[in-house]
């Protein structure tokens, strides 16, 4: 099946976002947003930069707290839970960033095997190898093993951070902004990736971006976060069809158009 | 699939921004629940000893050779400035007494603290303080690690293991100037130097320094987390956590010291 015609409307909600409410002081970032991320899909979150974008899954994976608001991820309601409860849910939910956030001092091995070495203490030393490898080998970067992140390219620190979050073989994906900084090449690369991704390990996933090009690649189902809301959601064609005067300049300052 | 529109609901209220004193009561809060944080963490298990090792060979080896110059140097001018006073009591061969509880009781300890304040204290508050900003720290919570007990917990405890040994050696060194400017100045041998220094030396010296230079290490360590773990965003917060580990941990020495030092000397009576 292909990407694109995986959205279901009426499939398992893995995240549910109802009226969340989020400000830093006096600047309001999120108002009374609204959104799902449904099982399978590629849920892209479209918005200029400062937007709340960011801030959005930051809150899904429980590094910054909501206002108010319900936050449901896989069933467990975020502010509600433990930090122990909030570690395990984490094993299910995994985040690229933005700027790939590798560790400076380790290697790509090392940098692999941090998450997988101490939340899978079962696995022996040949196995910890193994799925490393493996993961490495998804991405394309098999070759840089033994490379320190200071050495990589800005496209293979991408691959290697969405490597490093895949290795504990998450249920939900969330990317920051996945093609921010990188030439269109390495981006259809990095499109392509996200695509794999979906494709191979049956994830969801929410992808952050203000790029079109990657929004019509990988997304099933596009949200519009404009003026704190998400005020639009649909397939990429019909926002960009619909004409609606929030939408549409965002469409007409960008190269795609 | 249609276009949504949501349904608007009213935005709560939010509370005023707390006063400048309300503010510095809850840095303080935050300050103790982050060294109850590291208390309550650091010794369960999962343990991190590889991370613990690395780190006691980066807080303790790596600070080896800038306290053995300084140490040695110490002991040296010390011995050298209090001379004269002694000699003009015709004393001066209480000179290794005199450097050895000086050395033991307040230098070694002092001085090695000081030196990791700056050596160590701004190296764990710059390389923090880049990695939560480069949101490093952020991608061990997410990747379901917690940060705290890999990145706080081993440098507090490496530092608080390391600085007892490095204060013991720092006052050997120390030692070992004094021997060599008493040899060359009053001919006297090592063997009767090291009698006569630790003659003078009681097991409450020996207990004292090691208490005090576990608080230095603790406070140096815990300090330098604190400040990286807290930096603001940014490169310019990185330097701020860097400069405020070091003026923070140093203050706090010299702070402990005079306690330490009122405390034991109700022992010494």
């Amino acid at each position: 099946m292909l990407a694109k015609e995986r959205t279901d409307e009426h499939s398992e909600k893995v995240i549910e976002i109802k009226s969340l409410y989020k400000s830093f002081g006096d600047y309001d970032v999120l108002e009374d947003a609204t959104l799902n991320l449904y099982k399978g899909e590629n849920l892209v979150v479209l918005g200029k930069s400062g937007t709340g974008k960011s801030v959005l899954i930051k809150i899904i994976i429980g590094l910054l707290s909501p206002d108010a608001g319900l936050v449901k991820v896989l069933g467990q309601t975020i502010d509600e839970i433990s930090y122990a409860e909030l570690l395990a849910l984490r094993l299910r939910v995994g985040f690229s960033f933005q700027n790939s956030a590798l560790y400076d001092s380790m290697t790509v091995r090392e940098n692999l095997e941090f998450p997988l070495v101490r939340n899978r203490r079962d696995m022996t030393r040949p196995e910890v190898n193994e799925t490393v490898e493996e993961m490495l080998d998804a991405v394309g970067l098999s070759q840089t093993i033994n490379q320190m992140p200071s050495e990589l390219s800005g496209g293979q620190r991408k691959r290697i951070g969405i490597a490093r979050t895949l290795i504990l073989k998450p249920e939900i994906m969330l990317y920051d902004e996945p093609t921010a900084g990188l030439d269109p090449i390495t981006s259809k690369e990095i499109n392509k990736l996200i695509n794999d991704v979906q494709e191979r390990y049956h994830t969801s996933a929410i992808v952050i971006t203000h790029d079109l090009t990657c929004a019509k690649e990988v997304g099933n189902r596009v949200a519009m976060l404009v003026e704190r809301r998400f005020e639009r959601q649909g397939s990429f064609d019909e926002i960009f069809s619909s004409g609606d005067k929030q939408a549409q300049p965002f469409f007409d300052y960008n190269f795609i158009q | 699939m249609a276009i949504k529109e949501q349904e608007k609901t009213e935005m709560p209220k939010s509370a005023p921004p707390p006063g400048k004193l309300a503010n510095w009561f809850i840095g303080l809060y935050e300050v103790y629940r982050f060294i109850a944080r590291f208390f309550k963490e650091a010794f369960l298990p999962p343990y991190e000893f590889k991370e613990l090792m690395r780190q006691c060979y980066e807080i303790g080896y790596r600070s080896v050779l800038l306290i053995s110059t300084t140490g040695f140097i110490t002991g040296m001018v010390f011995t050298k400035q209090s001379r004269p006073s002694l000699s003009e009591f015709g004393a001066t061969s209480w000179l290794p007494s005199l450097v050895g509880i000086a050395l033991l009781r307040t230098l070694a300890p002092l001085l090695t603290g000081l030196i990791s304040a700056g050596k160590v204290g701004s190296s764990i508050g710059a390389e923090l303080g880049s990695m939560k900003v480069s949101e490093q720290i952020d991608a061990m919570e997410v990747s379901a690690t917690n940060p705290f007990k890999f990145l706080v917990g081993t440098r507090v405890l490496a530092a608080t293991i390391t600085m007892p040994i490095l204060t013991f050696y720092t006052a050997m060194v120390g030692m070992l100037g004094a021997l060599l400017n008493v040899s060359v100045n009053e001919g006297t041998s090592t063997v009767t130097f090291f009698q006569s220094a630790l003659e003078s030396i009681t097991y409450l010296d020996i207990i004292a320094s090691t208490i005090k230079a576990i608080l230095f290490g603790f406070t140096i360590a815990i300090v330098g987390c604190y400040q990286g773990y807290h930096s603001s965003k940014g490169t310019e917060g990185v330097g701020k956590a860097a400069n405020s580990a070091v003026v923070t941990a140093m203050f706090l020495i010299f702070v402990e010291e005079v306690v330490c030092v009122q405390i034991f000397s109700l022992f010494n009576t």
